[in-house]
This record gives structure tokens, C-alpha cells and sequence, in this order.
């Protein structure tokens, strides 16, 4: 098998392997295919990014039919880049997955959970790898399918009701894009993105066009949590399967604004979506508004896991500021973000996850002292929870420096002044974990029995190594997104 | 509905031409409208029928959900190993141009099996719904 299969390989090896995962009907085996076929499609798209940074963007002819006709796979230095974090992501929630889901879900049950697992991160890799906006739209669904099960999986019996609130929006979310991609078929008679575009350039004023662009939007808006199509998220991250929770936040969302993006700046051009068009006054005035109401929102949460749910929406928030800047530096920090975001909010979410194992749930009542039961999750919850501040020499710092930058480039002042000030507000958030871990006494509904089992804690520890290692060391993270924007404004 | 005779001898006389019906939508899909979906929903339809007169325990016995679920997931795998035998003999993924001894013939043996796999999934799959909405707190033995 030689380098020009990666882009296929990448997304096929767990796409396969959910069918073998059923095929072996135990969770032993199951969970070792699963496994085997993320860590799998992580060195593909390590090989990918390498392949793509030095010698450009990979076309793949799914089965060898030459495009714009067949279905083409097409690798870019930002599919490369989401594409890495999504395998990464997925590679470090397994082995996690072993020991969280092992507890929360019924045993005959687990094989299940990891073919769907292996669905949803097949469907995710394939969204981003493709180039043809059906293709798109059929691996969207897989991912989205596959994930409102594996919410409905949780524990708890309110997250077959949080699937379903997730399954009705998801639906509307999905039919509104392939209605999006219709009109652009009708306009262009292609699917291919690339192709696409070429086409599109004549006619992009017209007005099947422009309801295209509206029903992208808004379609590829409610799959990323945009204010105000975000209603589905809370009751979803919380309720779902700790591991679940933990993949989904850090990446569902991730690839869903790049999907944005890939249309904003690769199909309909800069020239309609922000000269001609108000775009980046709307998504500017919603980022803006998301940032604030749902970060106060998530002051007053009585459940860890529900307030991290809400901050990411208000980080999803930075990220659609930073592409409503539509600048090499609003873009470059948007696209770090969605990076850094995406590991710091897994990292946080395993922590979580093995607080939830011993206690049975994040509320708040069972988090008072917890710093002397579990020292190490504490610990970490506080240092990621730093890089979701963006303290300096965190992560988070990195992405927030870069949007500042590109409030400032743009003359903004009170826009720079507002991203510093909105940080306060996720102090203030972490600050109540702080506060009850630390300083409060020992509760007696805290959980004794000791720190989370160490499969649990390692994967954790890695990403919150890694919400650290990207904040001191930016040369992947920051010019992988610099290369991407410099791709993207182009 | 066991008792009743007329659906009891229709049903068996109707059964096995929906099952042979099946089979001709999946292997004339090449030449007339049809393919594995359209072939594995009639199947399904057939057991389905069965199960409605028969009752489900019969039909559980019949097709039990164990082979059901296998089915299901070797159809999905049996669509992806073409598109893995596509890259062994050095094309590309879902490449049926080399899975014969010149391209049409590899055309037809690929799109084949990729029919008989969509048609094992799709028709597991509407017998595992089936199975799954019948099963639920009542049974249809009556």
C-alpha cells in the first residue's frame, strides 16, 4: 500500500472497522478494533499533513474515476490539519473508552457502542477529507447518526431525550445543507467543490445562489452550535457517555466549521460571502452574543459537565469571530482555535468523564473537596481549564493572542478590549471548580473512593500535556492554521 | 393470525415467489431498474410476511436475530473489502476497473458484490427494525 491510498485509507480504515467491531459481538475485541483503527487513521493523516505541507494539496480519484465526474478525495493543509486533530482526538478517547464505558453502559451493549464509534469517526474524517459536497452530505450523516445514538446511549434516562432534541435539529441541519447543495446543482450541474467554484464565479449573484448560500449557512450553523442554533448542545454533551461527550465536543463541532469554511472561502469566494454579502457583520454580531450569553449562562450551572457545554459554545463563539475577521490573522486564530479548543474541551471532558465514574455525575455538590480524593484530576481540570481561560503559556493563550491580533489589524480596539474582558468571565467559571475542589471542605456526597482508574487518567493527562505543549511550542498548531488561512484567503 | 387457513396457504404459496422475485431484482439490477436495495427490501418483506402470519417466535426461528445482526454487518464489510480488493490489485479505493481481466468485465464483478453486499445490509437491517418494533413489550404470537 503506497502514499497516494492515505486519503482513502484514512477514512476507510474506520468505516471497516465498525462492521468487524459488530462482526466480533464482544467488547474485548471490539474495543481493540476500534482502537487498532483510529491509532490507524491518526499516522495516515500525521503521513498526510507531511505529505501536503511539503508537496501541496492530494487528489485522490475515488475509484479511479478522474473528477469533477467521480467522487474526488482531496487533501489540503487545512483537511490535513482537522484531520489530524480528529484521528489524534479519537486515538487518545479509546483507551479511555475502555474504562468509562465499560462502567457507564450494559456489557452486552459495549460492542455495539465501539462500531458506533468507529461510525462516527469515519463519518468525520470523511467530511473532511472529501472534495464532493454530496459526498459531504453522506458522510455528515453518518457522523451525525451514528453520534445521536451514541448520546442516547448516557446514562441517564433524560439523554434518549437530548438525542432526540439533537436528532430533530441535526435533520434540519443536514436536509438544509443537501437543499443548499441542491441549488448549487441546479446553478453549476457539479458537485465537485473545486469544479464548483470555478463555475460559481459568473453566477454568484444570482438568486438560487444566494438561497443556496443561505441554506448552507444555516444548515452547517445548528451542526456547529452557532447562536442561536446551538439549543441542542447542552442537553447532549451532558448527558451523553462520558467518552462521547469528550470525542463530540472536541471535534464534532471542529469539523462542522470547517465544513464553513471550506464553503465560505473554497465554493462561494470571499468576493460574495463578505464583500457583497453582510456575512461577516452577522456571524461578528452572533460570535459576539454567543460568547457573552452563553459563557454567563454557564456561571450559573449546577453540573461541571452542563457549564463546560455551555463554554463551548462560547468558544465556538471565538471561532466564528475569528473567521468573521475574514483576515489572514482572524482566520489563523480561528482555525488554532478550533484546534486548541478541541483538545483542551476533550481533555477537560475525560477529566470529567472520570469524576463522573466515581460519583456518578459532575454536580457541583459532588465536587466539594474533590482536590483531596482526586489530586490528578483536579489538578488537570485546573490547568486545561487555564488554557480555556488563556492564561498565557496555555494553549488557549496562543488562540486568543492571535484574535486580538486580528481585532487590532482590523482597527478594532473595543473588539480586542471585549475578547480580553470575555475571558474574565471563563475565570470566573473555572474559578467555582476551584473554589469547590480547593478551598471548600471535604462534601459528604464527594466521591472517596480515590482517583480515577489510570487507563481513564493517562488519555486525559495527554491532552492536557498537549493543551500545555501547543501553548509554549506553536510551530505545528500556528503555522499549520497560518498555512491554512494563507489556503483559504487565496 | 395463525389459525386462519386462507392467509396461512397464501402466504406459503406467495413467500417463496417474493424470495425468487428478490433474487431477479438483484441479478437483473445491471440490466432493468433494480439493485441490492430494491432486492434486499423485498426479501426482508417476504420474512416480514412470514413473521406477520406465523407469528414472530416462527420467524425468529426461521431467521434468528443473531444471524440478522451478522448479516448486517457483513454486507457493509463486504461493500468495503471490494473497495480494499480495488487497492490490493493496485487501483484505487472502490476501483473496479482492475478487479477483472479487462475493465468491463472488472466493472461488472465489482458493482456484483458491492449489490450483494448493499443487499444483505439493507435487507438485515429492515428485519432488524422489524424485529426491534414487534419485540417491544407484546408479542404478535396471536
Amino acid at each position: 500500500m503506497s502514499a497516494e491510498q492515505l486519503p482513502a485509507l484514512v477514512v476507510v480504515a474506520p468505516l471497516v472497522a465498525a462492521p468487524v467491531a459488530l462482526l466480533a459481538r464482544r467488547a474485548l475485541p471490539a474495543w481493540m478494533v476500534a482502537t487498532a483503527a483510529c491509532g490507524f487513521s491518526f499516522v495516515a493523516a500525521l503521513a498526510l499533513a507531511v505529505q501536503v505541507t511539503s508537496g501541496g494539496a492530494v487528489s485522490y480519484a475515488l475509484g479511479s474515476w478522474p473528477p469533477p465526474w467521480g467522487i474526488e478525495y482531496r487533501v489540503d493543509v487545512l483537511s490535513a490539519f482537522v484531520l489530524v486533530l480528529v484521528s489524534g482526538v479519537a486515538t487518545v478517547v479509546a483507551p479511555f473508552a475502555w474504562a468509562s464505558a465499560s462502567a457507564e453502559l450494559e456489557r452486552e451493549r459495549l460492542y455495539l457502542f465501539y462500531a458506533l464509534y468507529c461510525l462516527c469517526v469515519a463519518g468525520l474524517l470523511g467530511m473532511t477529507a472529501t472534495g464532493d459536497a454530496f459526498n459531504l452530505f453522506v458522510f455528515m450523516e453518518i457522523a451525525s447518526l451514528s453520534s445521536y445514538v451514541l448520546i442516547a446511549l448516557g446514562r441517564d434516562r433524560r439523554a434518549l431525550l437530548s438525542a432526540y432534541q439533537y436528532l430533530v435539529l441535526g435533520t434540519i441541519g443536514a436536509t438544509f445543507y443537501v437543499i443548499g447543495i441542491g441549488l448549487l446543482y441546479l446553478m453549476t450541474g457539479t458537485l465537485n467543490m473545486a469544479d464548483m467554484a470555478a463555475r460559481l464565479s459568473d453566477i454568484s449573484s444570482t438568486r438560487p445562489v444566494l438561497a443556496a448560500l443561505a441554506f448552507i449557512t444555516v444548515g452547517v450553523s445548528l451542526k456547529l452550535a452557532l447562536f442561536p442554533l446551538h439549543l441542542w448542545l447542552p442537553n447532549a454533551y451532558t448527558y451523553a457517555p462520558s467518552a462521547v461527550t469528550a470525542f463530540l465536543a472536541a471535534t464534532g463541532t471542529k469539523v462542522s466549521v470547517y465544513v464553513l469554511l471550506r464553503f465560505y472561502f473554497g465554493v462561494f469566494g470571499t468576493r460574495i460571502v463578505l464583500e457583497e454579502l453582510p456575512m461577516s457583520q452577522i456571524l461578528l454580531a452572533l460570535s459576539v452574543v454567543a460568547i457573552v450569553t452563553a459563557s454567563l449562562v454557564a456561571l450559573w450551572q449546577a453540573d461541571l459537565k452542563r457549564l463546560l457545554a455551555y463554554s463551548s459554545i462560547a468558544q465556538i463563539g471565538y471561532i466564528t469571530l475569528g473567521i468573521s475577521m475574514a483576515s489572514r490573522e482572524g482566520l489563523t486564530a480561528a482555525v488554532v482555535h478550533l484546534f486548541n479548543h478541541g483538545i483542551t474541551k476533550g481533555a477537560l471532558f475525560l477529566l470529567v468523564g472520570g469524576v463522573a465514574l466515581r460519583a456518578g455525575h459532575a454536580g457541583f455538590d459532588r465536587l466539594q473537596g474533590l482536590a483531596r480524593t482526586m489530586p490528578l484530576t483536579s489538578l488537570g481540570i485546573v490547568i486545561a481549564g487555564l488554557s480555556l481561560i488563556g492564561t498565557p503559556g496555555t494553549a488557549g493563550f496562543v488562540s486568543k493572542w492571535y484574535l486580538v491580533l486580528g481585532a487590532i489589524e482590523a482597527g478594532r480596539w473595543w473588539l480586542a478590549a471585549f475578547i480580553v474582558a470575555t475571558s474574565l468571565i471563563a475565570v470566573a467559571y473555572i474559578w467555582r471548580f476551584v473554589e469547590a475542589a480547593y478551598l471548600a471542605p471535604l462534601g459528604g456526597a464527594t466521591p472517596r473512593a480515590g482517583e480515577a482508574p489510570a487507563a481513564m487518567l493517562v488519555p486525559a493527562w495527554i491532552l492536557v500535556a498537549a493543551s500545555v505543549w501547543f501553548g509554549f511550542d506553536t510551530s505545528y498548531s500556528v503555522q499549520g492554521a497560518a498555512r491554512a488561512a494563507a489556503l483559504l484567503l487565496q | 393470525m395463525k389459525r386462519l387457513i386462507v392467509l396461512r396457504v397464501v402466504a406459503k404459496m406467495l413467500i417463496p415467489f417474493m424470495l425468487l422475485f428478490a433474487l431477479y431484482v438483484q441479478f437483473h439490477g445491471d440490466f432493468s431498474p433494480g439493485g441490492g436495495f430494491q432486492a434486499g427490501v423485498i426479501g426482508a418483506a417476504a420474512i416480514i410476511l412470514y413473521a406477520l402470519i406465523f407469528g414472530l417466535p416462527a420467524a425468529r426461528r426461521l431467521v434468528p436475530e443473531r444471524l440478522v445482526e451478522t448479516l448486517l454487518g457483513a454486507g457493509v464489510l463486504l461493500y468495503g473489502g471490494v473497495g480494499l480488493a480495488g487497492i490490493a490489485l493496485g487501483g484505487n479505493y472502490l476501483d473496479y476497473f482492475v478487479l477483472g481481466r479487462d475493465p468491463v468485465s472488472g466493472q461488472h464483478r465489482g458493482i456484483f458484490w458491492v449489490e450483494v453486499g448493499v443487499a444483505l445490509t439493507v435487507s438485515a437491517v429492515m428485519l432488524e427494525i422489524f424485529y426491534l418494533f414487534a419485540g417491544r413489550g407484546h408479542r404478535f404470537d396471536e
